[in-house]
Protein backbone atom coordinates (compact mmCIF):
# COMPACT_ATOMS: atom_id res chain seq x y z
CA UNK A 1 0.00 0.00 0.00
CA UNK A 2 0.91 3.67 -0.97
CA UNK A 3 1.41 5.36 2.27
CA UNK A 4 0.36 9.20 1.89
CA UNK A 5 2.85 11.53 4.31
CA UNK A 6 1.38 14.79 2.94
CA UNK A 7 0.29 17.05 5.15
CA UNK A 8 -1.86 20.42 4.81
CA UNK A 9 -0.99 23.73 6.27
CA UNK A 10 -3.42 26.83 5.77
CA UNK A 11 -4.46 25.63 2.30
CA UNK A 12 -0.81 24.74 1.58
CA UNK A 13 0.23 21.18 0.63
CA UNK A 14 3.45 19.59 1.97
CA UNK A 15 4.93 16.28 0.44
CA UNK A 16 5.25 15.09 3.92
CA UNK A 17 5.83 16.76 7.59
CA UNK A 18 9.35 16.86 7.92
CA UNK A 19 10.99 20.48 8.04
CA UNK A 20 14.37 21.63 9.18
CA UNK A 21 13.60 24.01 12.18
CA UNK A 22 15.12 27.37 11.38
CA UNK A 23 19.08 28.21 12.45
CA UNK A 24 19.88 24.62 12.48
CA UNK A 25 20.04 24.23 8.43
CA UNK A 26 21.27 28.04 7.07
CA UNK A 27 19.86 28.86 4.16
CA UNK A 28 20.39 24.99 2.73
CA UNK A 29 22.66 25.59 0.77
CA UNK A 30 25.57 23.44 2.60
CA UNK A 31 22.68 21.02 3.16
CA UNK A 32 22.26 20.94 -0.99
CA UNK A 33 25.70 19.00 -1.13
CA UNK A 34 24.73 16.66 1.58
CA UNK A 35 20.95 14.74 0.06
CA UNK A 36 18.77 16.62 -2.27
CA UNK A 37 16.35 19.15 -0.70
CA UNK A 38 13.40 18.41 -2.58
CA UNK A 39 12.79 15.39 -0.47
CA UNK A 40 11.67 17.55 2.38
CA UNK A 41 8.48 18.78 3.02
CA UNK A 42 9.66 22.47 3.64
CA UNK A 43 12.12 24.57 4.76
CA UNK A 44 12.58 26.99 7.65
CA UNK A 45 15.34 29.42 6.63
CA UNK A 46 17.64 30.78 9.47
CA UNK A 47 15.63 33.83 11.24
CA UNK A 48 16.15 36.89 9.54
CA UNK A 49 16.23 40.46 10.91
CA UNK A 50 15.87 43.99 9.10
CA UNK A 51 19.94 45.17 9.61
CA UNK A 52 22.92 42.48 9.18
CA UNK A 53 23.90 40.81 12.84
CA UNK A 54 26.96 38.87 13.54
CA UNK A 55 25.83 37.72 16.83
CA UNK A 56 26.54 36.94 20.22
CA UNK A 57 30.63 36.69 21.29
CA UNK A 58 32.00 33.10 21.13
CA UNK A 59 31.89 30.22 22.96
CA UNK A 60 28.14 30.20 21.50
CA UNK A 61 28.04 26.77 21.91
CA UNK A 62 27.53 24.00 24.99
CA UNK A 63 27.07 20.10 25.44
CA UNK A 64 24.23 18.79 27.44
CA UNK A 65 22.79 15.87 28.51
CA UNK A 66 20.69 14.84 25.34
CA UNK A 67 20.94 18.12 23.75
CA UNK A 68 22.98 21.52 23.28
CA UNK A 69 22.72 25.32 24.33
CA UNK A 70 22.79 27.95 21.53
CA UNK A 71 23.72 31.62 22.24
CA UNK A 72 24.02 32.46 18.41
CA UNK A 73 22.35 35.25 18.95
CA UNK A 74 20.26 35.35 15.27
CA UNK A 75 23.47 35.26 13.26
CA UNK A 76 22.13 36.57 9.70
CA UNK A 77 23.01 39.26 7.05
CA UNK A 78 19.86 41.31 6.96
CA UNK A 79 16.44 40.98 5.27
CA UNK A 80 17.83 42.57 1.93
CA UNK A 81 20.81 40.43 1.37
CA UNK A 82 18.56 37.22 2.08
CA UNK A 83 16.29 38.49 -0.54
CA UNK A 84 18.98 39.67 -2.96
CA UNK A 85 21.15 36.12 -2.57
CA UNK A 86 20.10 33.75 0.02
CA UNK A 87 16.99 33.26 -1.53
CA UNK A 88 17.62 33.03 -5.09
CA UNK A 89 20.54 30.84 -4.43
CA UNK A 90 17.82 28.30 -2.58
CA UNK A 91 16.00 28.95 -5.30
CA UNK A 92 18.30 26.34 -7.28
CA UNK A 93 18.47 23.47 -4.78
CA UNK A 94 15.08 23.67 -3.49
CA UNK A 95 12.01 23.61 -5.79
CA UNK A 96 9.08 23.52 -2.56
CA UNK A 97 7.18 26.24 -0.79
CA UNK A 98 9.80 27.71 2.00
CA UNK A 99 9.03 29.16 5.72
CA UNK A 100 10.65 32.52 6.00
CA UNK A 101 11.57 32.88 10.01
CA UNK A 102 11.81 36.78 11.15
CA UNK A 103 12.95 38.74 13.92
CA UNK A 104 12.83 41.93 15.26
CA UNK A 105 13.61 43.85 18.18
CA UNK A 106 10.63 46.27 17.85
CA UNK A 107 6.95 46.16 16.37
CA UNK A 108 8.01 48.06 13.88
CA UNK A 109 11.22 45.95 12.84
CA UNK A 110 9.47 42.94 12.48
CA UNK A 111 6.66 44.60 10.07
CA UNK A 112 9.22 46.12 7.99
CA UNK A 113 11.19 42.59 7.76
CA UNK A 114 7.96 40.90 7.28
CA UNK A 115 6.80 43.39 4.27
CA UNK A 116 10.13 42.71 2.26
CA UNK A 117 10.25 39.11 2.69
CA UNK A 118 6.80 38.74 1.55
CA UNK A 119 7.61 39.91 -1.57
CA UNK A 120 9.73 36.81 -2.22
CA UNK A 121 7.48 34.69 -4.66
CA UNK A 122 8.62 31.13 -3.28
CA UNK A 123 8.14 32.45 0.28
CA UNK A 124 4.90 30.73 1.37
CA UNK A 125 4.83 31.08 5.29
CA UNK A 126 5.84 33.78 7.69
CA UNK A 127 6.94 32.15 10.43
CA UNK A 128 7.44 34.96 13.28
CA UNK A 129 10.26 34.31 16.13
CA UNK A 130 8.88 36.28 19.55
CA UNK A 131 11.63 35.03 21.99
CA UNK A 132 13.71 37.84 21.35
CA UNK A 133 14.24 40.80 24.02
CA UNK A 134 12.00 43.28 23.64
CA UNK A 135 13.75 47.19 23.55
CA UNK A 136 10.28 48.47 23.65
CA UNK A 137 8.69 46.42 26.87
CA UNK A 138 11.27 46.69 29.53
CA UNK A 139 13.31 44.23 28.15
CA UNK A 140 10.56 41.27 28.45
CA UNK A 141 10.51 38.85 25.11
CA UNK A 142 7.61 39.38 22.78
CA UNK A 143 6.62 35.82 23.25
CA UNK A 144 6.11 35.90 26.89
CA UNK A 145 3.32 38.26 27.14
CA UNK A 146 -0.03 37.36 25.63
CA UNK A 147 -0.32 41.10 24.67
CA UNK A 148 2.85 42.01 23.13
CA UNK A 149 2.85 38.43 20.88
CA UNK A 150 -0.74 39.47 20.01
CA UNK A 151 0.91 43.12 18.88
CA UNK A 152 3.26 41.16 16.84
CA UNK A 153 0.95 39.44 15.49
CA UNK A 154 -1.43 42.29 14.50
CA UNK A 155 2.04 44.08 12.99
CA UNK A 156 3.04 41.53 10.86
CA UNK A 157 -0.70 40.39 9.79
CA UNK A 158 -1.07 43.92 7.87
CA UNK A 159 1.53 43.58 5.87
CA UNK A 160 1.34 40.41 4.56
CA UNK A 161 -1.68 37.97 3.09
CA UNK A 162 0.78 34.96 3.35
CA UNK A 163 -0.26 32.52 6.34
CA UNK A 164 1.50 34.04 9.40
CA UNK A 165 2.91 31.10 12.19
CA UNK A 166 3.72 32.20 15.51
CA UNK A 167 6.40 30.78 16.65
CA UNK A 168 6.25 30.88 20.57
CA UNK A 169 8.38 30.61 23.17
CA UNK A 170 8.13 27.72 25.58
CA UNK A 171 9.93 29.83 28.55
CA UNK A 172 6.48 30.94 29.94
CA UNK A 173 4.22 30.03 32.65
CA UNK A 174 0.68 29.53 30.51
CA UNK A 175 1.60 28.79 26.79
CA UNK A 176 -1.89 28.62 25.91
CA UNK A 177 -3.00 32.21 27.07
CA UNK A 178 -0.86 33.56 24.82
CA UNK A 179 -0.88 30.90 21.62
CA UNK A 180 -4.73 32.03 21.90
CA UNK A 181 -3.63 35.66 22.26
CA UNK A 182 -1.84 35.21 18.87
CA UNK A 183 -5.00 33.26 16.98
CA UNK A 184 -7.15 35.64 18.35
CA UNK A 185 -5.27 38.14 16.66
CA UNK A 186 -4.96 37.22 13.46
CA UNK A 187 -2.39 34.48 13.85
CA UNK A 188 -2.70 31.79 11.17
CA UNK A 189 -1.04 29.10 12.59
CA UNK A 190 1.77 28.57 15.40
CA UNK A 191 4.84 26.85 15.82
CA UNK A 192 5.65 24.99 18.93
CA UNK A 193 8.16 25.84 20.76
CA UNK A 194 11.55 27.49 20.39
CA UNK A 195 14.51 26.58 22.79
CA UNK A 196 14.36 26.34 26.57
CA UNK A 197 16.41 29.07 28.74
CA UNK A 198 19.39 27.42 29.86
CA UNK A 199 22.73 27.62 30.86
CA UNK A 200 25.77 25.26 31.92
CA UNK A 201 29.16 25.69 34.34
CA UNK A 202 32.83 25.68 32.94
CA UNK A 203 33.23 23.98 37.03
CA UNK A 204 36.82 24.22 36.15
CA UNK A 205 37.17 27.18 34.62
CA UNK A 206 34.42 28.95 37.27
CA UNK A 207 32.61 30.62 34.76
CA UNK A 208 29.48 29.68 32.11
CA UNK A 209 30.22 27.85 29.26
CA UNK A 210 28.67 30.13 27.14
CA UNK A 211 29.80 33.38 26.59
CA UNK A 212 26.79 35.60 27.08
CA UNK A 213 26.34 33.30 30.37
CA UNK A 214 22.62 31.43 29.13
CA UNK A 215 21.05 30.56 25.84
CA UNK A 216 18.38 27.96 24.12
CA UNK A 217 18.45 24.26 25.23
CA UNK A 218 17.47 22.34 22.57
CA UNK A 219 18.14 18.64 21.22
CA UNK A 220 15.99 15.36 22.30
CA UNK A 221 15.74 15.86 25.91
CA UNK A 222 13.61 18.70 25.18
CA UNK A 223 10.86 16.26 23.23
CA UNK A 224 8.23 15.98 26.54
CA UNK A 225 7.97 19.83 27.41
CA UNK A 226 7.56 20.52 23.42
CA UNK A 227 5.28 17.46 23.01
CA UNK A 228 3.12 18.69 26.18
CA UNK A 229 2.88 21.93 24.82
CA UNK A 230 1.59 21.28 21.38
CA UNK A 231 -0.77 19.10 22.96
CA UNK A 232 -2.33 21.93 25.41
CA UNK A 233 -2.26 24.49 22.68
CA UNK A 234 -4.01 21.91 20.56
CA UNK A 235 -6.48 21.33 22.90
CA UNK A 236 -7.47 25.56 23.02
CA UNK A 237 -6.93 26.38 19.57
CA UNK A 238 -8.34 26.15 16.15
CA UNK A 239 -5.15 27.32 13.87
CA UNK A 240 -2.83 24.72 12.51
CA UNK A 241 0.40 23.69 14.82
CA UNK A 242 3.97 22.96 13.82
CA UNK A 243 5.40 21.40 16.51
CA UNK A 244 9.32 21.40 16.91
CA UNK A 245 11.71 20.64 19.73
CA UNK A 246 13.86 17.18 20.24
CA UNK A 247 12.36 15.74 17.03
CA UNK A 248 14.81 13.01 16.09
CA UNK A 249 12.78 10.02 14.60
CA UNK A 250 9.99 9.18 12.50
CA UNK A 251 8.27 7.87 15.86
CA UNK A 252 8.38 11.35 17.21
CA UNK A 253 6.99 12.79 13.88
CA UNK A 254 4.01 10.57 15.09
CA UNK A 255 3.90 11.53 18.45
CA UNK A 256 3.75 15.03 17.74
CA UNK A 257 1.30 14.82 14.89
CA UNK A 258 -0.90 12.71 17.25
CA UNK A 259 -0.77 15.60 20.24
CA UNK A 260 -1.88 18.29 17.79
CA UNK A 261 0.99 19.04 15.02
CA UNK A 262 0.24 19.48 11.27
CA UNK A 263 3.38 19.47 10.82
CA UNK A 264 7.21 19.07 12.27
CA UNK A 265 10.27 20.91 12.63
CA UNK A 266 13.70 18.79 13.21
CA UNK A 267 16.11 21.37 14.62
CA UNK A 268 19.29 20.46 16.90
CA UNK A 269 19.45 16.93 15.59
CA UNK A 270 20.42 18.19 12.45
CA UNK A 271 23.59 19.43 13.72
CA UNK A 272 24.60 15.97 14.93
CA UNK A 273 23.52 13.89 12.13
CA UNK A 274 23.27 15.92 8.73
CA UNK A 275 21.30 13.09 7.25
CA UNK A 276 18.50 13.54 9.95
CA UNK A 277 15.47 14.86 7.78
CA UNK A 278 16.39 12.31 5.67
CA UNK A 279 16.82 9.34 7.36
CA UNK A 280 12.83 10.39 9.21
CA UNK A 281 11.63 10.68 5.76
CA UNK A 282 12.50 7.33 4.70
CA UNK A 283 11.69 5.84 7.96
CA UNK A 284 7.94 7.52 7.84
CA UNK A 285 6.30 5.00 5.34
CA UNK A 286 7.81 2.40 7.59
CA UNK A 287 6.59 3.46 10.75
CA UNK A 288 2.93 4.27 9.43
CA UNK A 289 2.84 0.62 7.87
CA UNK A 290 4.03 -0.70 11.34
CA UNK A 291 1.40 1.63 13.35
CA UNK A 292 -1.49 1.08 10.61
CA UNK A 293 -2.03 4.42 9.47
CA UNK A 294 -2.59 5.02 5.90
CA UNK A 295 -2.70 8.88 5.41
CA UNK A 296 -0.41 10.91 7.84
CA UNK A 297 -2.39 13.85 8.30
CA UNK A 298 -5.81 11.75 9.92
CA UNK A 299 -3.48 11.15 12.99
CA UNK A 300 -3.34 15.13 13.84
CA UNK A 301 -4.69 16.03 16.82
CA UNK A 302 -6.31 12.16 17.79
CA UNK A 303 -5.13 12.74 21.57
CA UNK A 304 -7.99 14.40 23.24
CA UNK B 1 31.79 16.45 3.86
CA UNK B 2 31.32 12.74 4.07
CA UNK B 3 29.99 10.40 6.88
CA UNK B 4 31.69 7.32 7.17
CA UNK B 5 32.30 4.32 9.61
CA UNK B 6 36.11 4.21 10.37
CA UNK B 7 37.58 1.33 12.52
CA UNK B 8 40.01 1.97 15.57
CA UNK B 9 43.54 0.26 14.25
CA UNK B 10 45.49 1.70 17.06
CA UNK B 11 45.13 3.99 20.24
CA UNK B 12 47.80 4.64 21.86
CA UNK B 13 49.31 8.24 24.52
CA UNK B 14 51.74 10.07 23.43
CA UNK B 15 52.19 11.57 26.52
CA UNK B 16 50.00 11.09 29.43
CA UNK B 17 47.05 13.44 27.89
CA UNK B 18 47.72 13.20 24.28
CA UNK B 19 46.63 10.39 22.16
CA UNK B 20 47.14 9.13 18.83
CA UNK B 21 43.92 7.36 16.69
CA UNK B 22 44.31 5.41 13.72
CA UNK B 23 41.44 5.17 12.05
CA UNK B 24 41.19 2.93 8.96
CA UNK B 25 38.04 3.24 6.10
CA UNK B 26 36.87 5.33 3.68
CA UNK B 27 38.85 8.50 3.66
CA UNK B 28 38.03 9.88 0.32
CA UNK B 29 37.05 13.13 1.61
CA UNK B 30 40.18 14.00 3.36
CA UNK B 31 42.08 15.85 0.65
CA UNK B 32 43.71 18.72 2.44
CA UNK B 33 46.35 19.53 5.68
CA UNK B 34 44.39 21.45 7.95
CA UNK B 35 41.40 20.08 7.88
CA UNK B 36 39.30 18.00 11.08
CA UNK B 37 36.67 15.15 11.50
CA UNK B 38 33.87 15.32 13.64
CA UNK B 39 33.41 12.44 15.75
CA UNK B 40 30.10 10.99 17.41
CA UNK B 41 30.84 9.17 20.65
CA UNK B 42 28.04 7.34 22.90
CA UNK B 43 26.03 9.32 24.96
CA UNK B 44 27.47 12.54 23.92
CA UNK B 45 25.42 14.91 21.90
CA UNK B 46 27.39 17.11 19.60
CA UNK B 47 29.94 15.38 17.64
CA UNK B 48 34.02 16.12 18.48
CA UNK B 49 36.11 17.81 16.27
CA UNK B 50 39.13 16.50 16.05
CA UNK B 51 42.23 18.48 13.64
CA UNK B 52 43.71 15.48 11.04
CA UNK B 53 47.42 14.58 12.05
CA UNK B 54 47.82 12.88 8.86
CA UNK B 55 45.89 10.80 5.91
CA UNK B 56 46.52 7.80 3.15
CA UNK B 57 44.32 6.25 0.87
CA UNK B 58 42.53 4.41 3.65
CA UNK B 59 44.18 6.04 6.81
CA UNK B 60 43.73 8.83 8.79
CA UNK B 61 45.76 9.35 11.99
CA UNK B 62 44.47 11.67 14.95
CA UNK B 63 46.59 13.33 17.85
CA UNK B 64 44.25 14.56 20.45
CA UNK B 65 44.47 15.78 23.87
CA UNK B 66 42.30 14.37 26.63
CA UNK B 67 40.20 18.03 27.75
CA UNK B 68 36.96 16.77 28.61
CA UNK B 69 34.46 14.06 28.55
CA UNK B 70 34.38 13.72 24.58
CA UNK B 71 38.33 13.37 24.61
CA UNK B 72 38.66 10.76 26.98
CA UNK B 73 36.01 8.43 25.90
CA UNK B 74 38.06 8.35 22.54
CA UNK B 75 41.17 7.68 24.74
CA UNK B 76 39.52 4.53 26.10
CA UNK B 77 37.91 2.95 22.33
CA UNK B 78 39.69 -0.30 21.60
CA UNK B 79 41.04 -1.27 18.77
CA UNK B 80 38.48 -2.90 16.53
CA UNK B 81 35.73 -0.45 17.45
CA UNK B 82 33.79 1.50 15.11
CA UNK B 83 32.97 4.96 15.10
CA UNK B 84 30.67 7.39 13.22
CA UNK B 85 32.81 9.92 11.39
CA UNK B 86 32.21 13.32 9.45
CA UNK B 87 35.33 13.59 7.38
CA UNK B 88 36.26 16.43 5.07
CA UNK B 89 35.61 19.10 7.33
CA UNK B 90 37.46 22.14 6.99
CA UNK B 91 39.18 24.40 4.35
CA UNK B 92 42.60 23.43 5.27
CA UNK B 93 46.41 24.99 4.56
CA UNK B 94 47.38 26.58 1.05
CA UNK B 95 50.85 24.94 0.33
CA UNK B 96 51.25 27.13 -2.58
CA UNK B 97 51.20 30.28 -0.19
CA UNK B 98 55.04 29.41 0.11
CA UNK B 99 57.90 29.76 -2.12
CA UNK B 100 60.45 27.84 -0.81
CA UNK B 101 61.10 27.90 3.09
CA UNK B 102 58.00 27.41 5.49
CA UNK B 103 58.15 28.09 8.73
CA UNK B 104 55.87 26.00 11.04
CA UNK B 105 54.94 27.06 14.23
CA UNK B 106 52.60 24.72 16.58
CA UNK B 107 51.82 25.12 20.23
CA UNK B 108 50.70 22.14 22.48
CA UNK B 109 47.85 20.11 20.59
CA UNK B 110 47.92 22.49 17.99
CA UNK B 111 51.12 20.54 16.33
CA UNK B 112 49.22 17.58 14.70
CA UNK B 113 47.49 19.44 11.49
CA UNK B 114 51.26 20.63 11.07
CA UNK B 115 52.69 16.98 10.12
CA UNK B 116 50.31 16.52 7.11
CA UNK B 117 51.20 20.14 5.88
CA UNK B 118 55.31 19.06 6.29
CA UNK B 119 54.71 16.54 4.71
CA UNK B 120 53.11 17.93 1.94
CA UNK B 121 55.34 21.10 1.26
CA UNK B 122 58.38 18.64 1.35
CA UNK B 123 56.78 16.62 -1.28
CA UNK B 124 56.73 20.20 -3.42
CA UNK B 125 60.19 20.15 -2.59
CA UNK B 126 60.22 22.91 0.16
CA UNK B 127 62.42 23.39 3.06
CA UNK B 128 60.49 23.12 6.11
CA UNK B 129 61.40 24.46 9.35
CA UNK B 130 58.96 23.50 12.90
CA UNK B 131 59.17 25.03 16.12
CA UNK B 132 57.11 23.39 18.39
CA UNK B 133 56.54 24.50 21.60
CA UNK B 134 55.22 22.96 25.09
CA UNK B 135 54.92 23.63 28.62
CA UNK B 136 57.50 21.10 30.01
CA UNK B 137 59.78 17.64 28.43
CA UNK B 138 57.01 15.71 29.45
CA UNK B 139 54.28 17.17 27.03
CA UNK B 140 56.29 16.75 23.82
CA UNK B 141 55.50 14.85 21.30
CA UNK B 142 56.02 14.35 17.63
CA UNK B 143 59.59 15.99 17.50
CA UNK B 144 61.00 12.70 15.95
CA UNK B 145 58.22 12.32 13.38
CA UNK B 146 58.57 15.63 12.17
CA UNK B 147 62.45 15.13 11.68
CA UNK B 148 62.03 11.69 9.82
CA UNK B 149 59.89 13.19 7.51
CA UNK B 150 62.43 15.35 6.48
CA UNK B 151 61.94 18.77 8.57
CA UNK B 152 64.28 20.94 10.69
CA UNK B 153 62.98 20.61 14.27
CA UNK B 154 63.33 23.11 16.91
CA UNK B 155 62.07 22.64 20.00
CA UNK B 156 60.83 25.21 22.93
CA UNK B 157 59.11 24.44 26.67
CA UNK B 158 58.33 27.07 28.70
CA UNK B 159 60.66 25.38 32.03
CA UNK B 160 63.17 25.01 29.82
CA UNK B 161 63.32 21.37 30.39
CA UNK B 162 64.30 20.62 27.27
CA UNK B 163 65.18 22.30 23.84
CA UNK B 164 65.04 26.04 24.24
CA UNK B 165 63.98 27.56 27.63
CA UNK B 166 60.63 30.27 26.41
CA UNK B 167 57.81 30.56 23.96
CA UNK B 168 57.70 29.71 20.54
CA UNK B 169 58.43 33.56 19.86
CA UNK B 170 61.50 33.03 21.49
CA UNK B 171 63.20 30.04 19.53
CA UNK B 172 62.25 31.83 16.15
CA UNK B 173 64.12 35.20 17.20
CA UNK B 174 66.92 32.64 18.53
CA UNK B 175 67.50 30.37 15.96
CA UNK B 176 67.10 33.42 13.09
CA UNK B 177 65.54 30.85 10.49
CA UNK B 178 64.91 33.06 7.25
CA UNK B 179 61.25 31.63 5.95
CA UNK B 180 58.90 33.31 3.13
CA UNK B 181 55.66 32.10 4.60
CA UNK B 182 54.59 30.62 8.03
CA UNK B 183 51.78 28.26 8.95
CA UNK B 184 50.67 27.80 12.67
CA UNK B 185 48.46 26.29 14.98
CA UNK B 186 47.89 26.71 18.69
CA UNK B 187 46.62 28.46 21.63
CA UNK B 188 45.62 32.49 20.42
CA UNK B 189 47.88 34.23 22.60
CA UNK B 190 51.00 32.17 20.98
CA UNK B 191 49.08 33.00 17.28
CA UNK B 192 48.58 36.44 18.32
CA UNK B 193 51.99 37.13 19.40
CA UNK B 194 53.63 35.09 16.32
CA UNK B 195 51.60 37.02 13.90
CA UNK B 196 53.18 40.04 15.61
CA UNK B 197 56.69 39.03 15.99
CA UNK B 198 56.88 38.48 12.39
CA UNK B 199 56.37 40.68 9.03
CA UNK B 200 55.53 37.40 6.78
CA UNK B 201 52.79 36.37 5.55
CA UNK B 202 51.32 33.55 7.18
CA UNK B 203 48.40 31.34 7.70
CA UNK B 204 46.72 30.03 11.13
CA UNK B 205 44.18 27.85 11.98
CA UNK B 206 42.19 28.80 15.20
CA UNK B 207 39.96 26.47 17.08
CA UNK B 208 36.29 27.43 18.51
CA UNK B 209 34.04 25.61 20.28
CA UNK B 210 31.53 23.79 17.41
CA UNK B 211 27.88 23.41 17.25
CA UNK B 212 27.54 21.70 13.42
CA UNK B 213 31.41 21.41 12.23
CA UNK B 214 29.70 21.68 8.46
CA UNK B 215 28.07 25.37 8.47
CA UNK B 216 24.63 25.42 9.23
CA UNK B 217 24.59 26.74 12.74
CA UNK B 218 26.39 29.34 13.44
CA UNK B 219 27.74 28.18 16.55
CA UNK B 220 31.87 28.90 15.67
CA UNK B 221 31.70 32.42 13.79
CA UNK B 222 34.16 34.85 14.16
CA UNK B 223 34.43 38.79 13.06
CA UNK B 224 37.27 39.04 10.38
CA UNK B 225 38.96 41.48 8.62
CA UNK B 226 36.81 40.25 5.42
CA UNK B 227 33.58 39.81 7.36
CA UNK B 228 31.79 37.02 9.57
CA UNK B 229 33.29 33.78 9.06
CA UNK B 230 32.45 30.68 10.27
CA UNK B 231 35.55 28.76 12.10
CA UNK B 232 34.33 24.76 10.49
CA UNK B 233 33.67 26.40 7.04
CA UNK B 234 35.47 29.25 5.86
CA UNK B 235 37.87 28.21 8.24
CA UNK B 236 39.83 26.66 10.63
CA UNK B 237 42.56 28.16 8.61
CA UNK B 238 42.52 32.30 8.28
CA UNK B 239 45.36 34.34 7.08
CA UNK B 240 47.02 36.40 9.13
CA UNK B 241 46.11 39.89 7.67
CA UNK B 242 42.04 38.46 8.00
CA UNK B 243 42.13 38.00 11.76
CA UNK B 244 41.37 40.82 14.12
CA UNK B 245 43.13 40.20 17.51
Amino acid sequence: MVRDLSVELCGITLDNPVIPASGTFGFGEEMSKVYDLDILGSISIKGTTREPRFGNPTPRIAECSSGMINAVGLQNPGVDAVIEHELPELRKVFHKPIIANISGFSIEEYSECCAKIDKAEQVEIIEVNVSCPNVHNGGMAFGTQPESAAAVTRAVKAVTTKPVFIKLSPNVTDIVSIARACEEAGADGLTLVNTMLGMRIDIMRRRPVIANKMGGFSGRAIFPVALRMVYQVAQACRIPIIGCGGVATAEDVVEMMMAGASAVQVGAENLRNPFACAEIIEQLPKVMERLGIERLRDITGIIK
Amino acid sequence: MKRVILEVASNRPLTPLVYEMQLTGDTSAVTRPGGFVEISLDGLFLRRPISVCDFDDGRLTLVYKIVGKGTEQMAGLQVGTKIDVLTGLGNGFDTTLCHSHALLVGGGVGVPPLYRLTRNLIAEGKQVSVVLGFNTQAEIFYADEFRKVGAEVIVATADGSQGIKGFVTDAIRQTGIDFDYFYACGPLPMLKALSEATDKPGELSLEERMGCGFGICMGCSIQTASGAKRVCKEGPVFKKEDIIW
